[in-house]
């Protein structure tokens, strides 16, 4: 039995969602141009997967296995809708900047993930912890990626500039492949390369060895 | 033998236990550029050839002369007759302090021409060769793999492919790009399935295309904007250059690829010493032939649809992408058969994105770069294909 702590601490980089299960992927390229609504979209997607595996697990036990997923999917999608209700109640211009992701956050691989793997087995407690870890893991890494493609695709940080660029008169020329989607991806794979590096366990192993080009030590 | 003795003098601190063994690869890459390896060949296998890696990629690095030259010229002749145009007899800047004694600006001289281009392209080749080989010997010595001449070849088709005015940083950042995410993540050379080369280029010109792409980039002279006939073509505008004009390459553009002339001869001494894959080469040129002709049959209000073939050959970097990039031993297929196939996707490819997609009015990076994506795809197709027919045989 997995103990609070190892719940808890485990998915932020031991067994990030992002990082080693890659998955999430989507709303992670998508939200991460600025940090403003970075912040609100791991907000409501920390918000959404604890109280949806806290729900599942209290249910686990009177749900019928052939229609778990149907009754999983109602109440994310219940969560997801309150989440998108309160954004476009109190934070209309972020709402409408992550558009369709919020809702999304249904399809989010995590959310679900998490629910049928760990929250249909364990008690309402750990799950609840569990979710709330899956999320931060999964918030890091957006945070991440924000921090990098915010200064350096516009030169500012929630929206206050803090490289001066260019067309403002200072010395910074916005890299704008950091604008676009794709960048998100570089810089999520330079993660995992980082992560890697750092905690070598997580390295898979290869599939084939190819023998090196030159045995230079025999040359010598 | 002075430096051949020098460097075996030096070796010792190179090798395992030596004190600079960290910049093993660094020493090695000097060595075997300079000197003949001395290695031996041991165990079963006796295969010899002396056509290796070192002789395919000096061989294309070589033949890349060609295009440097004549696209320097036409590049120096183009800022030559904007000054004239605009009534400058020197030039700003540091370039300045090395070619304003030395040249006159003159359009209708060679020499100053070939200096005036010269004095673009070999800062930039510099950095982005210093820039992307300290990223390889750094890899190497932390992989333990050497650096080869592969380096040599993409570093100065990179150079080839910019805009003469690009800042010197912007082109050092593109060319890490390449060498890193294209290349070294994956292995290093031989194990790169995209063309590092043109990987750092796509690089630029999506993260700044202000630099690399529009008007005011292509002749090297501030303040004066031009547009590439392939710009022209792509808004409906004259191409602003006749066909024997863009064929000698005599129009604003890339360094290397302006002149389809000299890319083509160089293409023949690639072909004549079995270096590049006439294949390849076939195939993207019948690609392109038969996209383009077949666009020319629909009626369209669209301009770039009646542009015919030979136009295309000659305008933006179908013949340097047709002749260097696609050709690229690592990235493109490897049988033959699926030669031909990788070859007419490019070119179907490059007419495509030319003609039909109006973000781009250049298709030819985005189309190889789209080919390499295929290659190992098209190889084991036709692999299989083989097995079924060797089968079926009996």
């Amino acid at each position: 039995m997995a103990t609070q702590k190892e719940v808890l601490i485990d998915p932020i980089f031991n067994n990030n969602p992002i990082a080693l299960q890659v998955l999430g992927i989507c709303s992670a390229l998508a939200v991460t141009i600025n940090m403003a609504t970075t912040l609100v979209m791991c907000a409501a997607v920390i918000f959404v997967c604890t109280l949806s595996n806290l729900a599942v697990s209290l249910v686990r036990n009177h749900v019928p296995t052939n229609i778990r997923i149907i009754v999983q999917m109602t109440i994310i999608s219940s969560l997801v809708i309150v989440v998108d209700q309160v954004l476009q109640a109190v934070a209309y211009d972020i709402s409408k900047s992550l558009s369709v992701f919020v809702g999304l956050i249904i399809t989010n691989c995590i959310v679900m993930g998490r629910a049928e793997a760990f929250a249909m087995q364990n008690g309402p407690w750990l799950s609840a912890l569990d979710g709330f870890g899956n999320a931060l893991g999964y918030s890091v890494i957006l945070i991440g990626v924000a921090l990098i493609r915010e200064p350096l695709g516009s030169g500012t940080l929630l929206g206050y500039e803090i490289i001066p660029t260019i067309a403002n008169g200072g010395w910074y020329l916005p890299n704008g492949l950091l604008l676009l989607a794709p960048s998100a991806f570089f810089i999520i794979g330079l993660f995992i390369w980082a992560i890697r590096a750092w905690k070598t366990e997580q390295v898979e192993e290869a599939e084939y060895e190819i023998a090196p080009n030159t045995q230079y030590e025999r040359a010598l | 033998m002075g430096l051949r003795s020098y460097l075996d003098d030096i070796a010792p601190h190179f090798e395992k236990g030596g004190r600079l063994h960290a910049l093993y690869p660094a020493y090695e890459a000097i060595d075997t550029a300079l000197y003949t390896p001395g290695k031996i060949t041991d165990g079963a296998s006796h295969v010899r050839d002396s056509l290796d890696l070192k002789r395919i990629m000096i061989t294309v690095w070589l033949c890349a002369f060609i295009p440097v030259f004549v696209g320097s010229y036409f590049v120096g002749l183009n800022a030559n007759e904007a000054m004239q145009a605009l009534g400058q007899t020197s030039i700003d800047g540091w370039r300045g302090i090395f070619v304003n004694g030395l040249i006159g600006f003159d359009p209708s001289s060679i020499w100053d021409c070939l200096i005036h281009g010269l004095a673009y392209f070999v800062p930039l080749y510099i950095t982005v060769f210093l820039a992307g080989i300290a990223f390889e010997v750094w890899f190497a010595a932390k992989r333990g793999h050497e650096v080869n001449e592969g380096y040599f070849v993409t570093s100065i088709l990179f150079t080839l492919t910019l805009p003469p005015s690009i800042p010197l940083w912007m082109a050092a950042l593109g060319v890490i790009f390449g060498v890193v995410i294209a290349k070294e993540v994956f292995g290093g050379t031989g194990k790169n399935f995209l063309n590092p080369a043109l990987t750092g280029r796509a690089f630029l010109y999506f993260a700044y295309p202000a630099q690399m792409s529009g008007d005011a980039v292509w002749v090297a002279v501030d303040g004066w904007t031009q547009a590439t006939p392939l710009g022209n073509a792509a808004i409906g505008e004259p191409y602003g250059v006749d066909w024997i004009s863009a064929f000698l390459g005599n129009m604003p553009g890339s360094m290397g690829e302006t002149s389809t002339l000299a890319i083509l001869i160089a293409a023949v001494l690639l072909c004549a010493t079995r270096i590049a894959s006439w294949r390849v080469m076939s195939g993207v040129f019948l690609g392109m032939l038969l996209t383009s002709s077949l666009f020319n049959l629909i009626p369209s209000s669209n301009p770039m649809f009646d542009m015919p073939f030979y136009w295309h050959l000659v305008l933006g970097g179908f013949a340097f992408g047709m002749v260097f990039m696609a050709t690229d031993p690592v990235s493109a297929a490897m049988t033959n058969d699926g030669r031909w196939f990788y070859g007419i996707l490019i070119g179907f490819m490059c007419v495509l994105i030319r003609v039909v997609n109006p973000a781009f009015p250049e298709g030819m990076m985005l189309a190889i770069l789209f080919g390499n994506l295929f290659a190992p795809l098209i190889d084991h197709f036709v692999v299989q294909s083989n097995i079924k027919r060797r089968l079926a045989r009996g």
